[in-house]
C-alpha cells in the first residue's frame, strides 16, 4: 500500500452551494473516488482560478460522501469563509469546475464491537462527524453528540445530521443557542450518564486539547481530528507536523496530513504543541 | 525528433524537468500521482548526517504568490535515507539526485564519503544555502570562503565520478562572486536558486507568523530573482551547467529559465499546489520549444544572451 493510495486529483463540478448559518454547505460530482472515502478523510481543494496568487491549496474535513451508482459520487464539505481561499471558494457557483484531491489522510477507526461513543464537535468541525455518526449506528453503536461554538451562527447542525445521534447537546459561549459555555462544560454529565467507551473529536487544537483531558480523566480511547496550517496536503512539504508519541514511544513530528488529520488524542504531545519536545527524535 | 536530453557535468538526463529539493520528499508521495521515472531526475530533500526533527511550528505561511516556510530539514539521516529511500527510488526506475545538508565542512565530508560507493545516484546535490538554520552564519554559500571549503570537502571525498551540483542562495551581493569560487573548488554545476529569506509578520498577534520568526520565501514571487541569477551566472561562466528553479509553475515560466541559461529546470512549490505540476511543466515546455522553433532543448539554453544582431 502506497501514501493515500486511493487519492485522486479530480475536476469536479460544483453541484450545489447553500449558505448554512455562518458556513456554507458544498457539493461535488467527482466520481467514483467517493466509494473510497472514509469518515475522517480530508480534501484538498486549489483555490483563486488560473491566475491566483494564492499558490496552495485548503484542506477541508469531508462532511460526507455518497455513491450514487454510475459512478456520480457525490462529496460533501462545509467551508467557513474567513481567509481570501476559503471565501473565493464559497463564491463558486454550481456549474464551476474544482480541482480537488480526495480522499486524504487517515480516517476515524471504527470500533469492532457495538460501543457507546460521544462525538464533539467544534464549529465546523462537526462536519465529518455527522458521517461517522451514520457508520457508527449501522454498527450498532449509541451515539451522543456536544456541539460547540461561540455562537448560534457557528453550529453546524443540520436536519439530517441530527437523525443520526441518539442525542444532541449544544452549547455557545455566549449563549445564544443551546446551554451557555463550552462543550467541556458539557461531556461529564454525558460520560457518566450513558457510560461512554470512546470519544471522537473535531475542532480547533485548543478545544481537542481540552477533550483530551477529560479522556484522559474518564481513562476512555480519544480519537480527534488534528488541524496544523498545511501547504500541500498529500506529505511532501512537512509543514503540519506536531509532536506525536508511537507504539515504540518514541516522539516524533508527525505530519498531520498523512500520519493524520485523525490521531490517537494519548499519543499527541499536546502540552508541547507547536513546539520541538526534548527527546524528539532528531531534536 | 525534437531532442529533450540534457546534461548537468558529466551527468546526462532523459528531459531537463526535476523536482526540487524539498518539495518532493523522496518520492513515495508524489508516485501516487504520476511514475517517478518521467522525471528527470527526483532530487531528494536535503539530506543531514543525522536524524533531524526540524523547526517548531508555524513552520509556514502563504504570501502573496509564494509561501514562507521555516522546515528546518526535518529528515532520517543519511544512514536510514540510503538504507531506505534510494533503493525505493531505484526500484521505481527513478533517475536519482541526492540533496546533501550539512552543519560543518566535516559534515560534508562525512556525508560525500557516505554516498561515494551507493549505485545508482547520478549526481550530487550540495544544498549550501537553506537559509532554515538557527545560525545565518553557517549558510555557507553566503561567504566565499565557506563556499568553498564545503565543496572542496565533497569533492575530496566523493571520488571521480559523481558530478556535485551546488545549490547557492541569491541572498548574496554578487552571486557570480560565489558561483566561481565553488565552480574552482570543483563543483560540476549549480543549482540556482534556493529559497530567498523573508518574514511576514501577523498582524492579529502583532508578532512573527513563524516560529523560526524567518523563513524562505518561493514561488512565483521570486522568479524574477532566479532568472536574474541564473543569467548572471550563465553570463559570467557559459560552459557551467545550471539547474534553475525559482516559482516555475508552467511551460512559459520553465521556458524563461532555459532562456537565461538554465539546462535543467526544478519544480518546487508549484508541487504543493498541484502534485502534477512537473508533468504539467514537462509537457508544456516541449511544446512552448517546438513553437519557437528549437529543435532541442540544448539549442534554447541561454538564447536570451544571444548578441542584438541575432534573431
Amino acid at each position: 500500500m502506497g501514501i493515500n493510495s486511493s487519492a485522486k486529483q479530480v475536476l469536479a463540478e460544483i453541484v450545489s452551494n447553500k449558505k448554512v448559518g455562518a458556513y456554507h454547505h458544498m457539493v461535488f460530482a467527482v466520481g467514483d473516488l467517493a466509494n473510497s472515502s472514509k469518515p475522517g478523510n480530508f480534501v484538498a481543494i486549489s483555490v483563486g482560478g488560473e491566475s491566483s496568487q494564492l499558490v496552495l491549496r485548503r484542506a477541508f474535513a469531508i462532511y460526507r460522501t455518497f455513491d450514487r451508482g454510475q459512478s456520480v459520487g457525490l462529496l460533501e464539505i462545509v467551508v467557513a469563509p474567513h481567509g481570501a481561499g476559503s471565501t473565493w471558494l464559497a463564491n463558486q457557483q454550481p456549474g464551476s469546475k474544482i480541482d480537488l484531491i480526495a480522499p486524504l489522510g487517515t480516517a476515524f477507526g471504527i470500533p469492532t464491537e457495538p460501543v457507546r461513543a460521544l462525538l464533539v464537535g467544534g464549529g465546523y468541525g462537526s462536519a465529518p462527524l455527522f458521517g461517522l455518526s451514520e457508520v457508527l449506528k449501522n454498527r450498532g453503536c449509541r451515539v451522543d453528540m456536544v456541539l460547540g461554538a461561540s455562537t448560534a451562527m457557528k453550529i453546524y447542525a443540520p436536519l439530517d445530521g441530527k437523525r443520526s445521534v441518539s442525542s444532541l447537546t449544544i452549547t455557545t459561549e455566549d449563549g445564544s443557542t443551546g446551554k451557555t459555555g463550552k462543550v467541556t462544560d458539557a461531556m461529564r454529565e454525558i460520560i457518566e450518564a450513558n457510560e461512554i467507551d470512546i470519544i471522537y473529536s473535531c475542532g480547533p487544537m485548543g478545544m481537542l486539547e481540552a477533550i483530551n483531558d477529560i479522556a484522559e480523566e474518564f481513562n476512555l480511547m480519544h480519537q480527534c481530528s488534528i488541524e496544523e496550517s498545511m501547504a500541500c496536503g498529500i506529505g511532501v512539504c512537512m509543514t503540519c507536523v506536531l509532536p506525536i508519541k508511537g507504539e515504540d514511544g518514541v516522539i516524533r513530528m508527525l505530519r498531520s496530513c498523512i500520519d493524520g488529520p485523525v490521531v490517537a488524542g494519548e499519543n499527541v504531545i499536546w502540552k508541547a504543541k507547536r513546539t520541538i519536545p526534548e527527546g524528539t527524535w532528531g531534536a | 525528433m525534437f531532442n529533450y536530453q540534457t546534461t548537468l557535468g558529466q551527468a546526462e538526463f532523459e528531459n531537463p524537468i526535476f523536482t526540487a529539493s524539498g518539495c518532493a520528499g523522496s518520492g513515495k508521495e508524489l508516485s501516487q500521482f504520476f511514475e517517478l521515472s518521467q522525471l528527470g531526475a527526483v532530487v531528494t530533500k536535503s539530506i543531514m548526517l543525522k536524524a533531524r526533527s526540524g523547526r517548531a511550528t508555524p513552520r509556514m505561511a502563504e504570501t502573496p504568490s509564494g509561501m514562507l516556510n521555516s522546515i528546518g530539514l526535518q529528515g532520517p539521516g543519511i544512514d536510514l535515507f540510503l538504507e531506505n529511500d534510494v533503493p525505493w527510488l531505484r526500484d521505481q526506475g527513478a533517475t536519482i539526485v541526492v540533496s546533501i545538508a550539512g552543519e560543518s565542512v566535516e559534515d560534508y565530508a562525512v556525508l560525500a564519503r557516505k554516498i561515494r560507493a551507493v549505485p545508482g545516484i547520478s549526481a550530487l546535490e550540495v544544498n549550501i544555502s537553506c537559509p532554515n538554520v538557527e545560525n545565518r552564519g553557517q549558510v555557507f554559500a553566503c561567504h566565499p570562503e565557506t563556499a568553498r571549503a564545503a565543496i572542496q570537502a565533497v569533492r575530496r571525498n566523493i571520488g571521480g565520478e559523481l558530478p556535485i551540483i551546488a545549490k547557492l542562495t541569491p541572498d548574496v551581493t554578487s552571486i557570480v562572486e560565489i558561483a566561481q569560487e565553488v565552480v574552482a573548488a570543483g563543483a560540476d554545476s549549480l543549482a540556482l536558486i534556493n529559497t530567498v529569506l523573508g518574514m511576514v509578520i501577523d498582524t492579529n498577534t502583532m508578532r512573527p507568523k513563524l516560529a523560526g520568526k524567518t523563513g524562505g520565501l518561493s514561488g512565483p514571487a521570486i522568479r524574477p530573482i532566479a532568472v536574474r541569477a541564473i543569467y548572471q551566472v550563465h553570463a559570467a561562466m557559459p560552459h557551467v551547467k545550471i539547474l534553475g528553479m525559482g516559482g516555475v509553475a508552467s511551460g512559459q515560466d520553465a521556458f524563461e529559465l532555459i532562456l537565461a541559461g538554465a539546462s535543467a529546470v526544478s519544480i518546487g512549490t508549484a508541487t504543493f499546489g498541484n502534485p502534477m505540476a512537473a508533468m504539467k511543466v514537462k509537457e508544456e515546455l516541449r511544446n512552448e520549444l517546438v513553437e519557437h522553433g528549437f529543435d532541442s532543448l540544448r539549442e534554447a539554453v541561454g538564447y536570451a544572451h544571444r548578441s542584438e544582431g541575432n534573431l
